[in-house]
């Protein structure tokens, strides 16, 4: 039988932040990570549980000044059938599909997959590469984290003992173009062996790319950014000497490791192969 | 605490620790034990049980998020009959074997025919993609998937 540490289940924003004031609570959405968690074989199982299902004010989509909120409980199901999200950043539907299966989405949460922090968290790549400002509440005050400061290390992130995160906001830039790609065993079900996420801008037509950002997740103890890489792209448009060049300074600039799910080798290998297709793709060669 | 909810039409109370897994408030203080356990850990898709209409893992929902929802299990399936026709289906077409599978397997299928998609081979294999199958090679759960869903849709239309 799992551990069942003490959990207490507040329906209002203020009666969470009293309890969070009062004793440290490790924060429960969907549950599709804890629940793993507490079976007490990854580590101690947190001691008390705070469960923010029923705060329905972190549900929910909207685009406001010019940017995409998403609440923190919003599920990956919510996303991918959101048309909001489908008019506005198609990439971020592609990117749910693509995490566990029917059951995991209709749970799974984005802003438990922020806060939970794996480095292999399928949605974080997406979340570096789009520039998410994370939006953080406790009794006192809110405060907006971006989301190059946002995951410190392994498995850590900015989020304070009395604070909730409460959404993810993604900045809206005009002709941003944003891709999404994910490696694992199979299509459903699997944890990354490598996730990019790429963003750019640029005109119409075979213009140079700007304000490139490349993000990879299950290459590094967090997800990162490719800065490296990232400068290659940057002022190039794609073509064929701009993809050789980003694939093999990738491939010179990630340090991934071997584990269960994977070796070093074929995620350095897999990585720059991705993006040197994702840049095929859109330079249309 | 306590802890109420709706599980196959009937209200149910139950008196348990509110981080108890909802398949072991099923198996254990409800005696419905057609939900099986497979992996514990959400891989594997045998606990399956529908959640307010939605197809969930229930090793990885406590029953404090169960307060004031409808459950429904394997058991609920059929009301006026041994099987309902997916059920029957799964028979016709030798979409069972062990057994192990079976329960989540329907209930991840009858989320999906409920939902009303269009039935196809691919949106078949993506809604059962949550489901582990060792024994049928998932071909014949396809099948019947596929044959309970024409079916429903014809006997819509007459």
């Amino acid at each position: 039988m799992p551990h069942e540490p003490p959990v207490v289940s507040p329906r209002t924003l203020p009666e969470a932040y009293a309890l969070l004031a009062a004793a440290p609570h490790r924060p429960l959405a969907g549950g599709t990570d804890l629940l793993v968690q507490i079976s007490g074989e990854l580590g101690e199982p947190p001691e008390r549980v705070l469960d923010i299902w029923h705060l329905d004010e972190l549900r929910g989509i909207r685009v406001e000044s010019n940017a995409l909120v998403i609440g923190a409980l919003t599920t990956y199901a919510e996303i991918r059938r959101s048309p909001v999200v489908a008019e506005f950043l198609p990439a971020l539907a592609e990117a749910a599909a693509t995490i566990g299966a029917a059951q995991i989405q209709n749970r799974g949460t984005i802003g438990g997959n922020a806060a939970n922090a794996s480095p292999a968290g399928d949605m974080l790549p997406l979340l570096l590469a789009c520039d998410a400002q994370f939006v953080l509440g406790s009794a006192h005050r809110q405060r907006w984290v971006a989301a190059r400061e946002f995951w410190p290390a392994y498995r850590r992130t900015a989020i304070a003992g009395d604070e909730l995160l409460l959404r993810i906001s993604l900045p809206l830039p005009s002709r941003r173009q944003v891709r999404y790609r994910k490696v694992g065993t199979r299509r459903a079900q699997a944890i990354s062996k490598v996730v990019i996420g790429l963003a750019w801008r640029a005109e119409e037509g075979a213009t140079p790319w700007r304000e490139v950002r490349l993000a990879l997740g299950s290459v590094a103890a967090t997800t990162i950014r490719a800065p490296r890489t990232e400068a290659v792209l940057e002022g190039s448009t794609p073509d064929e000497a701009t993809a050789d060049r980003a694939a093999a300074t990738l491939a010179d600039e990630i340090k991934p490791i071997d584990d269960v799910r994977s070796t070093a080798d074929y995620r350095r290998a897999v990585a720059s192969r991705v993006l040197h297709r994702l840049i095929r793709d859109e330079g249309g060669w | 605490m306590s802890y109420r909810f709706v599980v196959n039409g009937e209200p149910v109370a139950v008196e348990v620790p509110g981080m108890r897994r909802l398949l072991d408030v099923l198996r254990e203080e409800l005696h419905l034990t057609g939900t099986k356990e497979g992996c514990g850990e959400g891989e594997c898709g045998a606990c399956s049980v529908l959640l307010d209409g939605v197809v969930v893992d229930s090793c990885l929902v406590p029953i404090c998020q169960v307060d004031g929802t409808v459950v429904q299990t394997v058991e609920g399936l059929a009301r006026d009959a041994p099987l309902n026709d997916l059920q029957s289906a799964f028979l016709e077409t030798g979409g069972a074997q062990c057994g192990i599978c079976t329960p989540g397997m329907l209930m991840a299928a009858e989320a999906y025919l409920v939902a009303g998609s269009p039935i196809s081979d691919g949106a078949i294999r993506e809604a059962i993609a949550g489901n582990l199958c060792r024994c049928t090679g998932y071909t014949k759960i396809v099948e019947a998937i596929a044959l309970a869903g024409e079916r429903r849709r014809r006997d819509a239309s007459v």
